[in-house]
């Protein structure tokens, strides 16, 4: 077993290897590789720019990844995009909660997005709303929640379809620290509880623990593969991520 | 139902949702056409004659020649609104979860389009139904056979405008989309004035008009209202989905089209 990562033989969650992206000129990422083990939480470090979103969005297959490889659970997302993104549930850095519709119809018309419907759909909805605590926002407008509501909501409905890796893309930006506290401890909860596993793109170093499985990406590199107390050291995380992306002043 | 139903169930579903929930949408889709119906064609009525050219058999009066042109008009803001929507959903992040379904994108954008027509078909028969109290009353039979060539026409539009908004940026350029094509193209065809006259003004606008395929959606329209198919309007059209409909999947599939090289992504 990795003693970082703890990987054994399962199939990870979450393969990427030497992948490599560019914007015409502007190079996004070089020959980035890491996994994320079944059941394992794991944070993508990286200032604004590192090349996180892009990063997730390869792994979405927004954009085609035309070096190296990706793999969800063990599907390939080039060639079997399919079975890799319905093994994948996606919390975007941007919400996308249809504001004008209930959070009820809001999960119904995802659940649909995975072939999930009729009673089925109606049963799981109730199952993850209960799991995020919001059962009693189920009929009220998506627009009139409040930002951690609509986190915890856009959770639920990664969720829905049951998926073996959750991708949380700056899940808990713009919220306040009470609201940050709670989805934290969702996510947390649902790895130890569900078995997914997850991978949270963050620049929020207080959001870690020391035994978390952490990536430092920077302008598009893999800086560090390691756990969060290796790399702090002796020093606070926030400093050593400053010292080794060489941003200190 | 399977899989595939159920997604595109859920996606029509949300259509008409977010179509009731925003009432203002469809009397505006409604008071568009109506306000031509009501005064334009009042207007041209004794300005404008009209021979008799298939599919009429005599004379009719203007209202009746402008109201299939009328139902392309409905159609032809339909499905620019439907891809002012999709730039929309890509500003603020919701087409991202539409394209993480694990269905193919062809699938997803198809069953958008195709919730979208639905939809704007409901709009036109709405106008249809008050255009019969103000006397424009085709063959009962033409109401029935009318449907198929809205739904063709409606995709056809709606599948030109998924083209453009692959192509936008940003929401503030949509803009740009008024000027540049609904407005040259409902102009330039013969929505409002057969083509014949057209070209007794001149001959250039004439063919401009001709190979618009506007004209030819509203032609299939005109004709099937009355029972009948125009051959090549079906052709013009039919060519014409597959090429918008083909260049749109193209524009969203992340391997290809041209958002491949650029920062921000297809969604």
């Amino acid at each position: 077993m990795n003693p970082i990562t703890g990987a054994g033989t399962e199939v990870p969650a979450l393969t990427i290897e030497g992948v490599s992206h560019r914007f015409g000129r502007v190079e996004a990422l070089a020959d980035v590789g890491f996994t994320v083990p079944k059941g394992a939480f794991c944070a993508l470090l990286g200032v604004n720019g590192a090349g996180k979103t892009t990063l997730f969005s390869l792994i979405t297959r927004l954009y085609d990844s035309t070096s190296g490889r990706i793999a969800v659970a063990g599907f390939d997302a080039r060639r079997q995009p399919g079975q890799a993104l319905a093994r994948l549930g996606v919390v975007f850095q941007s919400r996308a909660l249809d504001g004008d519709l209930t959070l009820r119809q809001n999960l119904s018309y995802h659940a649909s997005l995975h072939g999930i419907g009729g009673r089925a759909a109606r049963l799981r909805i109730g199952e993850v709303l209960a799991l995020v605590n919001l059962t009693d926002k189920a009929d009220e407008r998506a627009n009139r929640l409040s930002g951690g509501q609509q986190r915890r909501a856009e959770i639920a409905r990664a969720l829905l379809h049951r998926p073996q890796l959750l991708l949380l893309d700056e899940a808990t930006a713009g919220l306040d620290v009470r609201a940050r506290a709670e989805v934290l401890m969702l996510i947390r909860s649902l790895i130890a509880e569900e078995g997914v596993s997850a991978l949270l793109a963050t620049h929020i170093f207080e959001e870690l623990s020391p035994a978390d499985h952490v990536v430092v990406l920077h302008r598009g590199h893999v800086l560090a593969d390691t756990t969060a107390g290796a790399l702090a050291g002796d020093m606070p995380l926030a400093d050593a991520f400053l010292r080794l992306t060489g941003e200190a002043a | 139902m399977n899989g595939w139903a159920i997604a595109f169930a859920g996606i029509a579903r949300r259509e008409f949702l977010r179509f009731t929930r925003q009432r203002e949408r469809f009397l505006a889709a409604l008071v568009r056409p109506l306000v031509w119906l009501f005064i334009f064609a009042a207007g041209f009525r004794s300005v404008l004659g009209l021979s008799i050219t298939p599919p009429y058999r005599t004379y009719v009066l203007y209202e009746v020649y402008v109201t299939p042109g009328l139902c392309g008009m409905i159609l032809l803001f339909s499905g620019m609104q439907s891809s002012l929507s999709m730039v929309y959903d890509r500003e603020t992040g919701a087409m991202r979860s539409l394209l993480v379904s694990p269905y193919p994108r062809w699938f997803l954008l198809g069953s958008k389009l195709l919730s979208s027509v639905m939809v704007a078909v409901v709009q036109v028969y709405a106008f249809l139904l008050i255009a019969w109290f103000w006397g424009v009353r085709p063959p009962v039979i033409g109401y029935l056979t009318v449907l198929p060539a809205l739904i063709m026409a409606g995709v056809m539009l709606g599948s030109l405008g998924l083209l453009i908004s692959s192509a936008i940026r940003q929401l503030e350029n949509f803009a740009g989309v008024m000027n540049f094509v609904i407005f040259p193209m409902f102009f330039a065809s013969s929505a409002l004035y057969p083509l014949w006259r057209m070209r007794e003004s001149s001959t250039l606008l004439y063919d401009i008009c001709r190979f618009n395929p506007f004209t030819h959606s509203v032609e299939l329209i005109r004709f099937a209202l009355y029972g009948q198919i125009d051959l090549l309007s079906f052709a013009v059209t039919l060519v014409c989905i597959v090429l918008f409909f083909g260049g749109t999947v193209f524009m969203y599939d992340p391997a290809k089209g041209l958002w491949r090289g650029r920062r921000g992504g297809s969604a």
